[in-house]
């Protein structure tokens, strides 16, 4: 009980009174239910080990959406819940001061992510920090054949998407999920090791087991955590990334490759303001450029891992120079803007595409480089199961994509959704939330949805990846057809807008 | 057949040891179709009938503590696979969510408690007769309620006695080797009854169901479900559950035992029960789940109020 106090204590030393004050009624609470001997899961006796309903390894934007889903839903948010993550920034509020630089580490969320976090309370946090909606994107490649534009008009949206910085959409929800009626406990430790038994009958034990005898019966897992602590939970959730450690401990099997690509991520700036999403494919990989606001933009540079370490230690100047280039004519021509391209195809383009009658643009000039630059190694990962006994995965622990359509992160909060409507589901029919069932069904419900998904940008990432006359022919088609053709180019930004989960079939 | 000899061989083997009295006011299979199933496990475990002791003692189920160690050890293996949900059993534990969503609804509406909450049914007194190896008990205490479980065959009571205990929020259930005719007699009423997968394999079923009407307070609920007669349900719950999928072992079902929706509606309004509610369940073999429809021509429950 008093290492828990001191626990408490250490991650409020640069909090604010208000998570001071959450931690004391968690505790209250914990001490109330075990004196009162009550029927509630989290009855915990003085003395014992610390018993949670689930535990959520891994306080990334994922997890702590799980954490900020199941506070927000009536049938959940009474539940007991442990986050393990041994980032030191966890738990403390304010920790973006306004007017900084944009950090480089950012996701764009699409409108089904957006009223998720609208739902869950988090939106209102998100939009007194700096994000940038955009609602026009362009998309070519360095053959100059063809080009696409999308417009957010085109399904009679006002946006398409919006750019947030990561620290952002972290701290947003954490705050949601402190202002909850969620008890929480956050243990700043990393995951040694994971047990559960299956399930077996007690035989002659008093009236109240003990949680070390709940364990040995298949009813609780075990974690033991690198500070020594030994935490006990129903369900464990494994949100701790593409290394996740509670897939591994799970003995859960990925599938995947790597694809020989590295990404440069960094902010520059502009002197104008851009409200466009750019990506142009180059020959080694795309480049994209996304509006973070304020003049400000992200770039995510996918190439060669010889050619990144290059790009990362060359100067900040010929950097902004290899960038205007692969933005401009660097590679290749400009698409030629053909407006008599458009009325050969106008019986097929219909009413309502007012993207197709868009001209070409070319991006804005980067003129300065504000921060440093990020390198990534790319790869495509998928766990074979989702989940397993009293374990699921969300998020990049479950699946890892590649960046090019921005679409990471946005799988992971359909995950964290879909895990917590089944808990929710669960509780409201009596069932123990670690059971095979119930997690199957959520398995059920994102594994194709992901699948899919991958396929689809796996199959894109592959596409670009040669230059081959044929091809390149077929991709100029493509282009031309995404672009004139309103019913496949609506098709194409609900899929992406998360709209819809699977390509072909919704 | 099974059964019989295993009754014939008790009598013979230990004459001090009587049959349970459960056994005498039943057909000599269970009321439960989930028994029947525990029927094909009991073969090798025959010795437990014969050395177990007749009396249907309600003291000895509730209590873990005055059961032989040997014995202990027995129910364990056994409960193991009531409640392995890929196990033997595995068709009931895909019905139950379906059945419990079902139950909350109409539970819900019946007592005006609200539906969002993780507890519902606090305060309630529910019944499960028939109760099995407790799948449809212990869902209902972790909604809040107070629920008893009744079954006229020991051996699941003690399953259910051990499965439930292991969790803190389900051991407060009460357990017990009885029939609902018996609780009648000792004047027990409860807020809510249910007697799911039981009318089928009761002997008179009109008097079963003036027994669960008596067991209801006047303006509670009683909830029953089976299977419908009809000849769908003869090609689904027959011969496709019982001879093809093999879900359940032959027998388990009479066809000539079922009860149409309108033969059950009749028997309940006899029984001063008005039925308000009925749903039927329907198994997609794509997904595996089973759902709620209007379809009840196969399996169907029934929700009706106790007249005052």
């Amino acid at each position: 009980m008093n290492r828990v106090l001191a626990r408490q204590l250490k991650t409020n030393v640069c909090g604010s009174k208000h998570i001071f004050q959450r931690a004391w009624s968690t505790h209250v609470t914990r001490k109330v239910s075990s004196t009162a001997g009550s029927n509630e899961s989290n009855a915990n006796s003085t003395g014992d080990s610390p018993q949670h309903d689930i535990a959520i390894v891994g306080g990334g934007m994922v997890g702590i959406a799980l954490a900020a889903s199941l506070a927000s839903k009536p049938l959940t948010k009474h539940l007991n819940v442990a986050i393990i993550d041994n980032n030191p920034l966890l738990g403390r509020k304010n920790i973006i001061e306004k007017g900084h630089l944009p950090d480089p580490r950012v996701s764009t969320v699409t409108p089904a992510t957006i009223s998720f976090l609208k739902d869950i309370g988090a939106w209102k946090y998100i939009e007194e920090q700096r994000h940038a909606y955009f609602d026009k994107m362009q998309v070519w490649d360095y053959t100059g054949l063809g080009y696409t534009r999308y417009n957010a008009k085109d399904v009679d949206q006002d946006i398409l998407g919006c750019v947030v910085e990561n620290k952002v959409l972290q701290s947003s929800q954490l705050s949601c999920v402190q202002e909850s009626d969620l008890q929480k406990t956050i243990y700043p430790a990393r995951l040694n090791s994971m047990d559960m038994l299956p399930s077996s009958s007690l035989t002659g034990l008093g009236e109240v087991p003990s949680t070390a005898d709940l364990f040995m019966r298949g009813r609780l897992a075990k974690l033991e955590l690198s500070d020594g602590n030994n935490v006990y939970a129903k369900l464990v959730v494994g949100a701790d990334g593409s290394k996740s450690r509670v897939r591994e401990l799970a003995g859960i099997k990925t599938t995947g490759w790597n694809y020989s690509q590295n990404a440069i991520i960094c902010t520059v700036e502009h002197t104008v303001e851009n409200f466009t999403a750019w990506q142009r494919f180059l020959p080694n990989g795309p480049i994209a450029l996304l509006p973070v606001g304020d003049k400000f933009s992200n770039i995510v540079w996918t190439m060669d891992p010889t050619e990144a370490s290059d790009r990362r230690s060359m100067s900040e100047d010929d950097f902004i120079k290899a960038v205007n280039d692969a933005l401009d004519y660097g590679y290749g021509p400009h698409p030629e803007i053909t407006s008599s391209g458009g009325s050969s195809l106008s019986w097929l383009t219909g009413d309502v595409n007012i993207s197709a009658k868009e001209r070409f643009e070319t991006p804005p000039k980067v003129v300065k480089l504000s921060s440093e630059r990020m390198m990534f190694p790319l790869s495509l990962r998928h766990a074979k199961d989702y989940v397993s006994n009293r374990v699921a995965l969300v998020g990049d622990s479950a699946h890892t994509v590649h960046p090019l359509a921005g679409q990471g992160v946005n799988l992971g909060f359909a995950d964290a959704s879909a895990l917590s409507r089944a808990i929710a589901e669960g509780i409201a029919l009596g069932t123990d939330i670690g059971e095979a069932n119930l997690l199957k069904r959520y398995e059920a419900e994102r594994k194709p949805a992901n699948i899919a998904m991958m396929a689809v940008l796996d199959g894109i990432q592959k596409m670009y990846a040669v230059n081959f006359g044929p091809l390149n022919a077929f991709r100029a088609a493509a282009f031309h057809g995404a672009h004139y053709i309103s019913p496949l180019k609506k098709r194409i930004i609900s899929y992406a807008s998360g709209e819809q989960s699977l390509p072909l079939f919704s | 057949m099974n059964q019989m000899r295993r009754i014939l061989s008790a009598r013979r083997l230990s004459p001090s040891i009587k049959p349970p009295p459960c056994f005498l006011h039943r057909r000599p299979f269970s009321t439960s179709e989930t028994d029947a199933s525990s029927e094909l496990l009991s073969s090798p475990h025959q010795n437990i009938q014969t050395h177990e002791d007749g009396a249907s003692d309600k003291s000895r189920s509730t209590k873990t503590t005055s059961l032989k160690e040997h014995e202990l050890a027995k129910f364990s293996a056994i409960a193991d696979t009531w409640w392995h949900s890929e196990g033997p059993f595995k068709p009931l534990h895909l019905m139950n969510p379906t059945r419990l969503a079902f139950i909350r609804s109409t539970l819900c509406r019946h007592f005006s408690k609200d539906p969002s909450s993780a507890r519902p049914f606090e305060g309630l007194r529910l019944i499960d007769v028939g109760c099995g190896g407790g799948l449809l008990s212990e869902p209902l205490a972790r909604m809040g309620a107070t629920v008893t479980g009744i079954d006229a065959v020991d051996k699941n009571v003690k399953i259910a006695r051990l499965h439930a205990d292991m969790d803190p929020m389900t051991s407060k259930i009460e357990y017990h080797c009885t029939t609902a005719e018996r609780l009648v007699d000792e004047g027990r009423t409860f807020d809510a009854v249910l007697a799911l997968e039981v009318i089928e394999h009761v002997a008179n079923p009109a008097e079963f169901c003036k027994s669960l009407s008596a067991l209801t307070i006047p303006n509670g609920a009683t909830i029953l479900s089976t299977i419908n007669r009809s000849m769908r349900a003869y090609a689904s719950a027959i011969v496709a559950a019982e001879y093809i999928l093999q879900w359940l072992p032959k027998g388990t079902h009479q066809w000539s035992s079922f009860l149409t929706p309108e033969e059950l509606t009749m028997i309940l309004r006899g029984a001063s029960v008005d039925v308000k509610e009925m749903a039927g369940f329907v198994y997609n073999p794509i997904t595996g789940r089973w759902l709620l429809s209007d379809d009840i021509s196969v399996n169907f429950i029934a929700y009706g109020t106790k007249r005052e």
